[in-house]
């Protein structure tokens, strides 16, 4: 590239004008040389292009990692993107977490697993810009063509053999204009060096040898910790407490109510004791006697509303979502006819790390250090509730131990402000497991009763689902809504689905692959009875269903269409990996295909499982092909992920389950709310990429709406007992 | 409360309530965080320390129990500061941690497992481990990191010899 071919840049108040705030937010700090926080440490001689990445006069080459970590290795993979094109060792980059600054960062939602689609074009392009400038510094310095100089190893070289190092060229870089994207050449694929590694996370050793990240390991001089006590009837309120006795109490300093504000989301009433250590805080809570308003939520019992589903299973929908062809009279004319119910419970979260933030209230500013996945929202919720203006919030970001979407929500983040806001200095508040399971918002249960049939040619032709499901505030809670698109929808030809909502005062909220975790189970259990009523080979049938076409008109899921051929193909190839049809099972033996699209990915997965005569199953292996694209950025990350959501997506299915009586959780703590352990985790985990000419896309959810499904048509081909309900703790699977 | 505790071969004294659970003594009073609260009931393992080199729960051991035995944190598994235990090692060689936050539990059950079994079966780490708890489900990178760390360890051994 000339010295000509930079003479041009897109001024900043020119890009201002042509992107505006709300979507060019990324690709505005592009543009915006590092301020604020960043500022304190660059120097005025550090080569910063952007908000994102930063290099000193010696050499030293800092990437800022701007997305919430929460264990889905963002802080490792966006950097690995930037370090790639820049060119530079991996080995010799530092990365550091930024705070939360739209202004400087653009978005910094960790959810939906769009970290990675959302930004990865936008990273090539920041660090091939700096890499770009720097070429163009050292070109300029020599008085030679930049095309005559390439960049290697955080060096300059030009062609002659002669060569500088990053470190040299910052100053003079510095002050070079930033390059508009057209004068930016990037990388291609084949060039990588980096990309589709397995490289290891860059807290590895912070985390092995257990550094403060977490924001649990939060401490301020002088901070004092709290404790939070809520109704546990979901809506409660605080009529009284014996806060005079609790005040008496060794190291507390405070105790006082929070009337709340906000709805079953936002602030939730209750009565924070503040003292001189967590286990002060925690003790004298045990002593603490609330005199609660449940109000009416408190009549509200699961098992009430699952008997009126089935009680009304067979009446309309209260909303008909789709309706194609005649499925009554398909089912009239139909060779074989199945009928079931499919039940799943609510389930919890349960981040490992509690839920907890530290704040300091001073001089009617905030400052916040949480380990939230969308600070955006946090922010907004303590506005919205707190009144403190946005511009007076400034939020640290922490490594977050687990989110699953949990994180989304900001009630324990308002909480921790509301608390700071009556108190002299900072304090740190602490959820026990208990408030955990308790106060979570929880991925919603539901019914799903499903009438299909299949002609004498053994082809499902009808498929009718009348769904039930769980609201707060007049919606279905998150993932709770069944999309008139969803699978089988558009592939059979005589269809109808219908959903009909209970109205909760119940707390939902985002759980990782929010409904696709649990309609993918459904859809492919369901289509695997169809095809065992029909006497035919199920992946036989699961494959005729994906057709012939290109593409399935209308909206999947999240509103993007199907692409039927990446999808048939994901299965293909899933199926040729697993040996599909070309083993022989032992009774009690057997495999079962699952797959699914979620989150941009096309994930396929054959489980092989063993279930004893006593009924305990046992995963023995689990193939999974995916196609997210045509580039894994981190491949330890991406099959750490994927690996994680299989175990997880099994654990679901086997142990989990949170039943609510009278507006409240029964469950308490992991002893009655079992996590899936090591013992029960699969034999053997194997990730196989499909590559396809297609956007990289995220890896944190697609991975778990097939295993259920994959799992279970497993079971039913080693002891032909079909599981319509989760958890597995709840179906006998015991043969003779 | 005054007591005096050896942790990570220091001596170290605090001034706490007698049924103040070790736990909460590491992480507010001696500020090593690495041992995490996850449960408080002894489910998860997240708060895994060694008690004279046996695996404990901290969130149940109070301090009033404690004594003059030696109390040993990820923050002192490494003998040698300066290197990593291979267990550590493994861990960041095979990036087995996602989240984290239960990985100093099981990498502190998993140094124990080794010191009584070197050579560990699958069945022999899944009985040594299935108390400890991993949200992010890592279970089968934990397997193959305490192999890869009994190998290390192995080649520790004979490099000595």
């Amino acid at each position: 590239m000339s010295t000509s071919a930079l003479a041009a840049p897109v001024s900043r108040r020119d890009f201002l004008k042509l992107s505006g705030l709300a979507g060019g937010g990324l690709a505005l700090a592009f543009y915006i040389r590092s301020g604020g926080d960043a500022a304190a440490q660059t120097a005025p001689t550090d080569f910063s292009p952007n908000a994102f990445i930063r290099i000193s006069p010696a050499g030293v080459v800092t990437i800022v990692s701007k997305q919430p970590e929460m264990g889905q290795g963002v802080k490792t993979s966006l950097p690995m993107i930037i370090a790639e094109q820049l060119e530079v060792p991996w080995k010799d980059v530092v990365i550091e977490q930024g705070d939360f600054d739209t202004k400087k960062y653009g978005n910094q939602s960790a959810g939906g697993s769009q970290s990675t689609p959302s930004n990865y074009d936008n990273f090539h392009l920041l660090g091939a810009t700096a890499r770009t400038m720097l070429v163009e510094a050292a070109a300029q310095t020599w008085g030679v063509p930049a095309a005559e100089c390439r960049a290697e190893n955080a060096t300059v070289i030009h062609k002659s053999g002669k060569s500088l190092k990053y470190g040299q060229l910052a100053a003079k870089a510095a002050a070079l204009p930033v390059p508009a994207k057209e004068q930016v050449k990037l990388k291609p694929e084949s060039e990588y060096k980096l990309l589709g590694k397995r490289i290891p996370q860059v807290d590895s050793v912070k985390i092995a040898t257990g550094a403060p990240l977490f924001g649990i390991d939060m401490k301020l001089p002088g901070m004092l910790y709290a404790v939070y006590e809520k109704c546990p009837a979901f809506g409660g309120k605080v009529v009284s407490a014996n806060l005079d006795q609790i005040k008496t109490l060794p190291g507390v300093k405070d105790a006082f109510v929070l009337e709340g504000g906000g709805g079953v989301k936002g602030l939730v009433p209750g009565v924070a004791i503040v003292a001189d250590s967590t286990w002060a805080a925690f003790s004298a809570r045990k002593q603490l006697k609330v005199t609660w308003n449940e109000g009416e939520v408190a009549e509200q019992s699961w098992d009430k509303f699952v008997a009126t589903a089935r009680a009304d299973a067979a009446k309309p929908g209260k909303t008909q979502l789709r309706k194609d062809g005649d499925p009554d009279a398909a089912l009239k004319s139909a060779a074989k006819v199945v009928e079931a119910e499919y039940l799943y419970p609510f389930i919890s979260h349960a981040n490992l790390e509690p839920q907890n933030t530290t704040a300091h209230w001073k001089d009617g500013a905030l400052t916040v250090w949480t380990p939230a996945q969308i600070p955006n929202l946090a922010v907004g919720l303590i506005t919205r509730v707190l009144g403190i203006p946005a511009d007076k919030i400034t939020m640290h970001l922490t490594r977050a131990g687990g989110g699953f979407g949990r994180r989304i929500s900001a009630d324990y983040v308002v909480e921790t402000c509301a608390i700071a806001q009556k108190v002299n200095g900072p304090v740190k508040l602490t959820w026990s497991r208990e408030d955990d399971l308790r106060h979570d918002h929880y991925r919603p249960g539901g019914l799903h009763f499903l009438k299909g049939g299949v002609d004498a040619a053994g082809k499902v032709v009808a498929w009718k689902n009348h769904f039930f499901t769980f609201g707060e505030g007049g919606s279905p809670g998150s993932g709770g809504s069944l999309h008139k698109d969803e699978l089988p929808a558009r592939i059979v030809p005589n269809f109808q689905s219908e959903q009909t909502m209970f109205a909760t005062g119940w707390p939902m909220g985002p759980w990782r692959a929010p409904g696709s975790c649990v309609f993918g189970w459904v859809f492919n259990s369901f289509i695997d009875e169809l095809a065992h009523a029909a006497g035919r080979e199920p992946a036989s049938v699961h494959l005729e269903l994906l057709g012939t076409e290109k593409s399935l008109p209308g909206g999947g899921q999240g509103g993007r269409a199907y692409d039927l051929e990446r999808f048939r193909n994901v299965v293909k190839f899933t199926l040729e990996k697993a040996g599909w049809g070309k083993k022989k099972y032992a009774k009690g033996q057997g495999a079962g295909l699952g797959y699914y699209f979620s989150h941009r990915g096309y994930f396929a997965q054959v489980a092989e499982v063993t279930v004893s005569k006593e009924g305990e199953l046992k995963v023995d292996r689990v193939v999974c092909g995916y196609d997210i694209g045509s580039q894994v950025v981190n491949l330890s990350g991406a099959e750490n992920q994927i690996e994680g959501s299989i175990v997880d997506g099994l654990g679901v299915l086997m142990t989990q389950e949170l039943n609510i009586e009278r507006g409240r959780v029964v469950q308490a703590n992991f002893n009655d709310y079992p996590l899936i352990r090591i013992n029960q985790s699969p034999t053997k985990i194997e990730c196989h990429q499909l590559k396809t000419a297609n956007p990289t896309t995220g890896m944190g959810e697609p991975a778990i709406p097939p295993i259920a499904g994959a799992v279970c048509n497993a079971i039913f081909a080693a002891v032909g007992k079909r599981v319509r309900q989760m958890p597995l703790t709840r179906v006998d699977l015991r043969w003779a | 409360m005054k007591y005096t505790l050896n942790v990570n071969g220091q001596s170290r004294t605090v001034d706490v309530a007698p049924d103040t659970p070790v736990l909460w003594v590491l992480r507010d009073n001696l500020e090593l965080v690495g041992t995490k609260f996850g449960c408080g009931i002894g489910q998860c393992g997240a708060c895994t320390i060694h008690l004279n080199g046996v695996p404990a729960r901290a969130c149940m051991t109070p301090v009033s129990t404690v004594g003059r035995m030696k109390i040993t944190t990820i923050e002192g598994l490494a003998a040698d500061a300066k290197k990593l235990h291979p267990v550590q090692q493994a861990w960041c060689e095979l990036d087995v941690a996602q989240c984290g936050y239960c990985q100093s539990g099981q990498i502190m059950t998993a140094a124990a497992l080794l010191k009584d079994n070197p050579k560990p079966s699958d069945e022999d780490i899944d009985g040594a481990m299935a108390g400890n708890l991993c949200r992010c489900a890592t279970y089968t990178r934990i397997r193959t990191g305490i192999k890869r760390a009994s190998e290390l360890a192995a080649g520790a051994k004979e490099a000595a010899q």
